[in-house]
């Protein structure tokens, strides 16, 4: 009898829910594996898809985020044989979901309260996710370093183009199929490989982005990145990446207040 | 074509505000280090009542080794402006907030006369807000991180505000107040034609005996201003003006780590649902584009009204402008004063003839405008087509373009449909409807049945090209602070 052959996995891009080849098709070798290498196409059909199910997953109930972010954590320690990462960077990324699962409902009351004006209105402020959100994730640690900025923005209820490292795609890859499993809604996280330094001036200088957060670490890249948001007044983050869980979660408020608008609303009261 | 209707003249004798008590100098200094200063490489310039186009006093403007010179004493003063405790620095603040209020009718008639706005929204709105507004943040100062959610903050440092002309007094209140309460010193760059107010404010910063260097106030232009972003040694800036500079600011800022928040543009809707109490919404229309001339950020330009209704709101409001006092910003009948300067007359000149030129209906309101000074008169667009660009772009302006919806979809995705999310005004009597829009509709401030209220207690800021982060509020004070890990 002959030896079994090995079921090789096909990479590919995650795009508004679907596994994609890139539109260019180009890909890389890494680990023995082809990469799709992503182009401003699919930069751009990235982004249209995180727009268009942007009013669905922020009209979500805060309970609900919370509960599809909790299954994202279960989803990823059910999976944890398939990411060749570190056991430690592996827990510190379902312990970060499980930390933002549970901010979802909490955020309103933290940065958003009743005013107490001077005059006859109800008025409240209340916090709203900005949009669509850009994240150039790390190279290092590659899931960590991704999962510590995606979850913050989940939480606070925006959608995700998310750059993967050039030299370490597999593990954001990866997530994409525990995705896929976690009853996160297509086109709320979609996934690009390919080459950074194409990618990310693509995807900040696009109109319909709202947020940027770059944890490239590449301070001339954020430069760039600074001057192409500026063309749309995209609000940019720039964070060195996360390395621990404790790191993660420090400034858990801080990363969710980067990708949220405040509302403030006045109803009268009387006449 | 322009339709014009004759105007009902009420009977009302002149009440103009009295200048008598008004103590104003022929020429102001730069106010850098705690006092008056001769520019080093500026210029002296005339700021001119845009309602007379007299010169309501010689103020100098800073050149770029003023700039540096303000940004140095800043920096000097703020480690021990921070060391002072939180209860000695509001202690500051609350003084300034009272030494407005003393000086109360002096700044709503200087302001008046400098920008050209009605006496009465100067004395009953810009002033005692700008008092408000530092009695709040003095509050906030030794309360910090209660403000932040319970986290360690520090100040930034040396913030480098620049404020617009259309409300000069407020937004140096709105910019200075929270700095100060955070602990960072500020250098403040008030607006090329309105900057006389802002130096009423340097004189308020003396009386209260604020360590100089604290605040700096140095008047000057759009070069002034970018001089000032580009200093070396500034950890934030606060800018509130124009969508086009403030990305010029972003883009300049890039790689330099430099904190910063932009208040900008807006082109804001306000929808007018056929259940609305229609008279009380056309007062709530004629107070969100009228207010100031216009000349408000939040300006509810975009008039969006039911279909089933948009006769009858139409006719009531073009009755209603009619009524509109327009002239002597001093009298306090008046409700429209000057336009802030010639070049913005111009600029709305520009716009309102693009848009009869693209084929909306433009009528304007037939009054007397004075001889001299800069007027435009109450206008109003109708069958404007959300291409046009008078439902695109911001006018600054009295003028209102009127677009219809028939259903509620349609009236949030036209509400929505713009670059700006600055604010937004809803007008129904069903609350449930009310919640429903004021959460669907991508905008800042959202007043239901109401139109530009403002408290220092409130959050006010943009959403998309309006700009990010916001004043007023415990919100108002992160823009200020750096949060410690």
């Amino acid at each position: 009898m002959s030896e079994r052959l090995a079921v090789k996995k096909t990479y590919k891009l995650f795009v508004g829910g679907a596994f994609v080849r890139s539109e260019s098709g180009r890909y890389d070798r890494n680990q023995g594996f082809n990469v799709p290498r992503g182009s401003r196409k699919d930069v751009r059909d990235a982004v249209l898809a995180a727009r268009n199910s942007s009013n669905k997953w922020a009209a979500r109930t805060a309970y609900n985020r919370g509960q599809v972010l909790y299954r994202f954590a279960e989803a990823l320690e059910s999976r944890a044989a398939d990411f060749h990462v570190d056991r430690s960077e592996l827990d510190a990324s379902i312990d970060t979901l499980v930390h933002y699962a549970g901010w979802t409902d909490k955020l309103q009351p933290v940065l958003g309260g009743i005013n107490p004006v001077a005059a006859p209105f109800l008025s409240f402020s209340l916090p709203e996710p900005t949009g669509v959100v850009g994240i150039l994730a790390p190279d290092s640690p590659p899931l960590l370093g991704l999962v510590a900025e995606l979850a913050p923005v989940l939480a606070a209820g925006n959608t995700a183009v998310c750059i993967l490292s050039d030299d370490q795609p597999l593990p954001g890859l990866d997530l994409a199929e525990v995705m896929g499993i976690a009853d996160v809604p297509g086109g709320v996280v979609n996934l690009l490989s390919g080459r950074r330094a194409e990618l990310a001036p693509v995807l900040a200088g696009h109109h319909a982005l709202n947020a940027v957060v770059d944890a490239s670490a590449d301070d001339a890249l954020g430069a760039e990145i600074d001057r192409l948001a500026a063309e749309s007044v995209t609000r940019v983050r720039h964070a060195r990446p996360t390395t621990g869980y404790d790191e993660g979660v420090r400034d858990a408020l801080s990363r969710l207040e980067a990708v949220t608008e405040l509302k403030t609303a006045w109803h009268p009261v009387g006449a | 074509m322009t339709e014009t209707r004759t105007r009902i003249v009420w009977d009302y004798a002149p009440a103009p505000e009295s200048p008598d008590h008004v103590r104003l100098r022929d020429s102001y200094g730069l106010f850098i280090g705690g006092e008056f200063v001769d520019p080093l490489d500026g210029t002296r310039v005339a700021s001119i009542n845009p309602a007379t186009e007299e010169v309501v006093a010689e103020v100098a403007f800073a050149g770029a080794q003023d700039v540096s010179r303000a940004v140095q004493a800043a920096r000097s003063a703020q480690p021990g402006w921070a060391a002072l405790t939180g209860l000695e620095r509001g202690k500051y603040l609350f003084r300034i907030a009272r030494l407005i209020q003393e000086r109360a009718r002096e700044l709503a008639i200087v302001e008046s006369m400098d920008g050209g706005k009605p006496v009465r929204e100067s004395r009953d709105v810009d002033v005692p807000l700008a008092a408000a507004h530092f009695f709040h943040y003095a509050g906030w100062a030794d309360k910090l991180s209660y403000g932040v959610g319970g986290r360690s903050v520090e100040p930034l440092g040396v913030a480098a505000q620049i404020v617009p002309w259309n409300f000069p007094l407020l937004m140096a209140a709105w910019k200075l107040a929270p700095a100060l309460a955070c602990g960072n010193t500020a250098v403040l760059k008030p607006a090329e034609t309105t900057p006389v107010t802002a130096l009423l404010l340097a004189e308020i910063c003396q009386e209260a005996e604020l360590p100089e260097g604290v605040v700096s106030i140095i008047p000057g232009d759009g070069a002034t201003g970018a001089a000032l972003v580009r200093e070396p040694d500034i950890d934030k800036v606060a800018f509130t003006g124009s969508t086009s500079v403030g990305k010029n600011i972003q883009a300049a800022l890039a790689g330099r780590g430099v904190s910063l928040t932009l208040e900008l543009g807006g082109k804001s809707a306000n929808v007018v649902f056929e259940d609305a109490a229609l008279d009380q919404a056309v007062e709530g229309i004629v107070n969100g584009i009228f207010f100031n001339q216009g000349h408000v950020c939040c300006a509810g330009s975009r008039l969006l009204i039911q279909e089933s209704v948009a006769d009858a709101v139409v006719a009531k409001l073009w009755e209603r402008m009619g009524r509109l006092r327009v002239g002597d910003p001093l009298d306090k009948n008046t409700d429209v004063g000057a336009i802030n300067s010639r070049e913005q007359l111009e600029r709305i000149e520009e716009l309102v003839e693009s848009g009869e030129g693209e084929g909306a209906v433009r009528r304007t309101v037939a009054c007397e405008l004075p001889s001299r000074g800069f007027w435009f008169a109450p206008t109003i667009f109708t069958d404007v087509a959300p291409a046009h660009r008078i439902a695109v772009e911001e006018i600054f302006g009295p003028v209102v373009s009127v677009m219809t919806f028939r259903t509620q979809a349609e009236a949030i995705e036209k509400a929505n449909n713009s670059a700006y999310g600055l604010a937004a005004g809803i007008w129904t009597d069903k609350g449930s409807k009310a919640f429903e829009v004021a959460s669907a509709l991508q905008a800042g401030v959202v007043w239901q049945n109401t139109y530009n209220h403002f408290d220092p207690s409130a959050a006010f800021g943009g959403y998309k090209e309006s700009g990010f982060g916001r004043e007023g509020g415990p919100a108002g004070l992160r823009p200020y602070l750096r949060v410690v890990p």
